[in-house]
C-alpha cells in the first residue's frame, strides 16, 4: 500500500496547476460572464499533451496513466468548470472510446489528432427524449450500400461546436428478443446534413461549449462504426465508468478550491473584533469541508488506480462521482456561506463554483443513476 | 555544442518558511527550481534547437534534487547529472560549490555554460563568476538576451536596469536575469520521455575529492527570519503638524535621522 504519487504525477501536478493558475485562472470570470469557449486555451493545452495523456504514443498520445489525467482534471477545474468540464469530456468522452474501441486504422485516422491536441472530440448519446436512460435512443443509422445513412437529434452535447469528429449512439437493428441494438458511429463534423447549434444559456460551466445536433440523412462509411456493431450500449456503459473518474476529479478540483478561497476568506474577514475563522461554526464548516474533499480525491484516485491496473472499476467510479460532486456542491454552498453577502457577489467567484459544480450532479450520469449502478453491482 | 546548465532546488519563498534551531525547516517546504536557474534551462535549450548538440544540467544536492533535474529534462535538456553531497558533506558555502564544479568540468568539453543569475535561497550570486573564473573562460552575468554566430556571442547585460550591449567568445559562461525568456511548461510528453533520458549520479569521490578539498570557506552565524511586519500608522491632522509630527516619529522613534 502506498499513498504517494509517483515522480511523473508529481510533476505533471506541477506543470498543470501552474498553467491552469497563470493562464486559465486569470481568465475564468470572464469565460463564465461572457459564456465564450476559450478557444486559445484549449491550443494551448493541446500542445502541452494534455489532450493525449492517458494514450500511448504510437496514436500521439503521452504513455501517461488515469491517474495523471485524474490530477490534471483536477488542477483545471480548481481554476474553471467551464475548461475542466470541456477538457474531461474531450478526452474520457471525445477521444477514449477511440481508443478503446476503434480499429488500427480508426485510431490512425481519429485518435491521433484528438491526442495530439490539434482537434477536439465529442460525444453524442444524449438526446431529447433519451437521457438517463439511454436505452431510449431514437437515432437511427440504416445501412445503404457501403455507407450508414444516420437520422437523428443529439441534445447538449460537449464541445461539438468545436469538435472535428462527434460519435454518436444510434438504433443500428433488433436482437433475436426484438430489443434495439445501439451501436456508435464517428462521424466527422463536417459531413452533409450535420448541424450543430449552441444556444444554451446554462447556469454554470457557461464557457465550457454544450450543442444541439441534427443529423438528417448524414451519410458515412461503415467503416466509421466504432467497435463491436451487437455492443455499442455495454460499450459506451464502459466509457461512461471512465468518464466519471473525470467528473469526480473535477468535483475535486471545485471543492479544494472552495475549501481555499474559504480558509483564506476567514482568516482575513474579522467580524465582532475577530477573524470569523475563531468562530466554531465557521471552524467546524471547514473541517468538514477539508475531510470530505481528502476523502473525495482518495476515492477518485482508487477508481483511477483500479482503472489502470486492470481491474473492474464500474462500481468505485459511481462512488467517486457520486460523492465527489456532491462534496463540490456542498463545499462551493459553504464557500459562499462564510464568504457572506461577499460570496453572492460574481467577483468573488465562490457563487461560479456552486453554478459549476451544479453540472456535476447531472452530466455523465446523475447522481440517481450513480446510486442506480452500485445498487446493479451491489444486487447483481 | 556543448550546453551545460547548473541549477539547484531551493525552497519556495512564496510560501511559508520556518525556523527552528537555526536552521530553516525543510519538512513540509515546497521545492521548486530557483527561478533563475529555469531562465538558463530554458535559454540552453533554445540555443540547442538553434545550433544543435546537447544540454546537459547539472545539480549539487541530494536525493529530491533528482526532481528538479527530471523537470529540466521534461522542459527539454538531454541529460542530467547530480553531484549528490549528501552521505559526504555535513555543510558547505560557495566555495564548496565552485571547488566541486571545476573538479566536474576538469574533463569536459563545453562551449556555453549557463547558470541563473543568483539562488533566491541564499542570493549569493557567486557561483556561476567563480566557476569562470577557474575554468579560466569570459563570463558575463545578469544576461537579458544572447545572439550566437560562431564563435562570437552578442549579449544584452542588465546593469539595475540599463542595458550593456556585449561582445564576447565561446567559451563562455553566462547568468540569467528575468527578463531572458519565458520558461516554458514541460510538456506531457516531454515529462513521460524525461523518464528515459539519462541521469547520472556522482558523489565527491568520483571527482577525486575528500571533504577536506571542498571545506567551506565561510561559516553561517545564525539564521533568522526578518521581523514581522507591523501595522502602518496613519498620521493624521492639518500638513504642516502632520510633517511635523512625522520628522519627530523618524528622529526619536526610527532614529533614522
Ligand atoms: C452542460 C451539459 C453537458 C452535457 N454534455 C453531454 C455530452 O457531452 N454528451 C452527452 O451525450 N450528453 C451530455 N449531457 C447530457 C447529460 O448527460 C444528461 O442531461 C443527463 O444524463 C440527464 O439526462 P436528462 O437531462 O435527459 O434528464 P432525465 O434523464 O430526464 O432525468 C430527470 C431526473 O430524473 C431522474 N431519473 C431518471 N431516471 C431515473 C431512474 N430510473 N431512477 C431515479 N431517478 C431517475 C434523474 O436522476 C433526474 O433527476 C450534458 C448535459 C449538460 C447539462
Ligand atoms: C443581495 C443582497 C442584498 C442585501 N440587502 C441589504 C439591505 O437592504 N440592507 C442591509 O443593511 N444589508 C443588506 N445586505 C447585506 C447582508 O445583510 C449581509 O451580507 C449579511 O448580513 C452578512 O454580512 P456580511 O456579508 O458582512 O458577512 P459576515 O458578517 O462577514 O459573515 C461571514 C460569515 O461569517 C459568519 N459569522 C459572522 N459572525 C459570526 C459569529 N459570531 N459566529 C459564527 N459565525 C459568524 C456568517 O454567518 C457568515 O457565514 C444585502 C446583501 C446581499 C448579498
Amino acid at each position: 500500500m502506498n499513498f504517494e504519487l509517483d515522480k511523473e504525477q508529481l510533476m505533471i501536478k506541477k506543470m498543470v496547476s501552474d498553467f491552469a493558475q497563470n493562464v486559465i485562472r486569470p481568465r475564468a470570470v470572464d469565460i463564465d460572464r461572457t459564456a465564450q469557449f476559450p478557444v486559445d486555451i484549449f491550443e494551448q493545452i493541446g500542445e502541452l499533451g494534455l489532450l493525449g495523456i492517458p494514450f500511448p504514443e504510437e496514436y500521439g498520445g503521452a504513455g501517461s496513466d488515469t491517474i495523471s489525467y485524474a490530477i490534471a482534471v483536477e488542477e483545471i477545474g480548481k481554476v474553471c468548470g467551464s475548461t475542466g468540464l470541456s477538457y474531461a469530456a474531450a478526452v474520457s468522452l471525445g477521444a477514449s472510446p477511440i481508443y478503446y474501441f476503434g480499429t488500427e486504422e480508426q485510431k490512425k485516422q481519429y485518435l491521433t489528432p484528438l491526442a495530439e491536441g490539434k482537434a477536439l472530440g465529442a460525444f453524442g448519446l444524449t438526446e431529447p427524449n433519451a437521457g438517463s436512460d439511454a436505452g431510449g435512443t431514437k437515432t437511427t443509422a440504416v445501412v445503404d450500400g457501403d455507407d450508414f445513412i444516420i437520422n437523428g437529434e443529439k441534445c447538449y452535447i460537449t464541445n461539438a461546436s468545436f469538435a472535428e469528429t462527434v460519435i454518436v449512439t444510434a438504433v443500428t437493428g433488433k436482437d433475436d428478443r426484438g430489443k434495439n441494438i445501439i451501436s456508435a458511429i464517428i462521424v466527422p463534423t463536417d459531413t452533409d446534413g450535420v448541424t450543430i447549434t449552441s444556444n444554451y444559456d446554462k447556469m454554470g460551466v457557461r464557457g465550457s461549449d454544450t450543442a444541439e445536433i441534427v443529423l438528417d440523412h448524414v451519410r458515412v462509411p461503415k467503416e466509421n462504426l466504432l467497435g463491436d456493431p451487437e455492443k455499442g450500449f455495454k460499450q459506451f456503459l464502459h466509457t461512461l465508468d471512465g468518464g466519471r473518474i473525470s467528473i469526480a476529479a473535477l468535483g475535486v478540483g471545485i471543492a479544494q478550491a472552495s475549501l481555499d478561497r474559504a480558509l483564506e476568506y476567514a482568516k482575513e474577514r474579522k467580524q465582532f473584533g475577530k477573524a470569523i475563522s475563531s468562530f466554531q461554526a465557521i471552524q467546524f464548516k471547514l473541517a468538514d469541508m477539508a475531510m470530505e474533499v481528502e476523502l473525495a480525491r482518495n476515492m477518485v484516485y482508487k477508481a483511477a488506480w483500479l482503472k489502470d491496473q486492470g481491474k473492474p472499476f464500474t462500481k468505485e467510479s459511481a462512488y467517486a462521482k457520486l460523492f465527489a460532486t456532491e462534496t463540490a456542491f456542498r463545499s462551493a454552498n459553504q464557500a459562499i456561506q462564510i464568504h457572506g453577502g461577499y460570496g453572492y457577489m460574481r467577483e468573488y467567484e465562490v457563487e461560479r463554483f456552486l453554478r459549476d459544480a451544479k453540472l456535476l450532479e447531472i452530466g455523465e450520469g446523475t447522481s440517481e443513476i450513480q446510486r442506480l449502478v452500485i445498487a446493479r453491482q451491489l444486487l447483481d | 555544442m556543448n550546453i551545460y546548465v547548473l541549477l539547484k532546488k531551493t525552497f519556495d519563498t512564496e510560501e511559508k518558511i520556518t525556523i527552528s534551531n537555526g536552521i530553516i525547516e525543510e519538512d513540509g517546504a515546497e521545492f521548486i527550481i530557483n527561478p533563475y536557474d529555469e531562465y538558463a534551462v530554458e535559454e540552453a535549450i533554445k540555443q540547442r534547437d538553434e545550433h544543435g548538440g546537447d544540454v546537459t544540467v547539472v545539480t549539487i544536492g541530494d536525493e529530491d534534487s533528482e526532481k528538479q533535474l527530471r523537470t529540466a529534462l521534461a522542459m527539454g535538456a538531454d541529460k542530467a547529472v547530480l553531484i549528490n553531497t549528501e552521505d559526504d558533506l555535513e555543510e558547505g558555502d560557495q566555495y564548496t560549490t565552485t571547488a566541486i564544479l571545476e573538479a566536474f568540468f576538469a574533463d569536459k568539453a563545453y562551449d556555453l555554460i549557463l547558470a541563473g543569475n543568483v539562488a533566491i535561497d541564499e542570493a549569493s550570486g557567486q557561483v556561476g563568476p567563480r566557476l569562470a573564473e577557474r575554468l579560466d573562460i569570459a563570463c558575463v552575468t545578469t544576461i537579458t538576451n544572447m545572439e550566437i554566430d560562431g564563435d562570437i556571442v552578442k549579449i544584452d547585460k542588465d546593469v539595475e536596469g540599463d542595458v550593456e550591449k556585449v561582445e564576447t567568445s565561446l567559451p563562455l559562461l553566462v547568468t540569467c536575469q528575468q527578463g531572458l525568456n519565458d520558461p516554458r511548461y514541460p510538456s506531457l510528453p516531454g515529462i513521460m520521455k524525461a523518464k528515459k533520458k539519462p541521469l547520472e549520479e556522482l558523489e565527491i569521490d568520483d571527482l577525486d575529492l575528500d571533504e577536506d578539498d571542498v571545506e567551506p570557506k565561510t561559516k553561517t552565524i545564525e539564521i533568522f527570519l526578518p521581523p514581522e511586519k507591523e501595522a502602518g500608522r496613519m498620521i493624521e491632522g492639518e500638513p504642516a503638524e502632520q510633517v511635523k509630527e512625522l520628522v519627530g516619529l523618524l528622529k526619536n522613534e526610527a532614529k533614522v535621522l
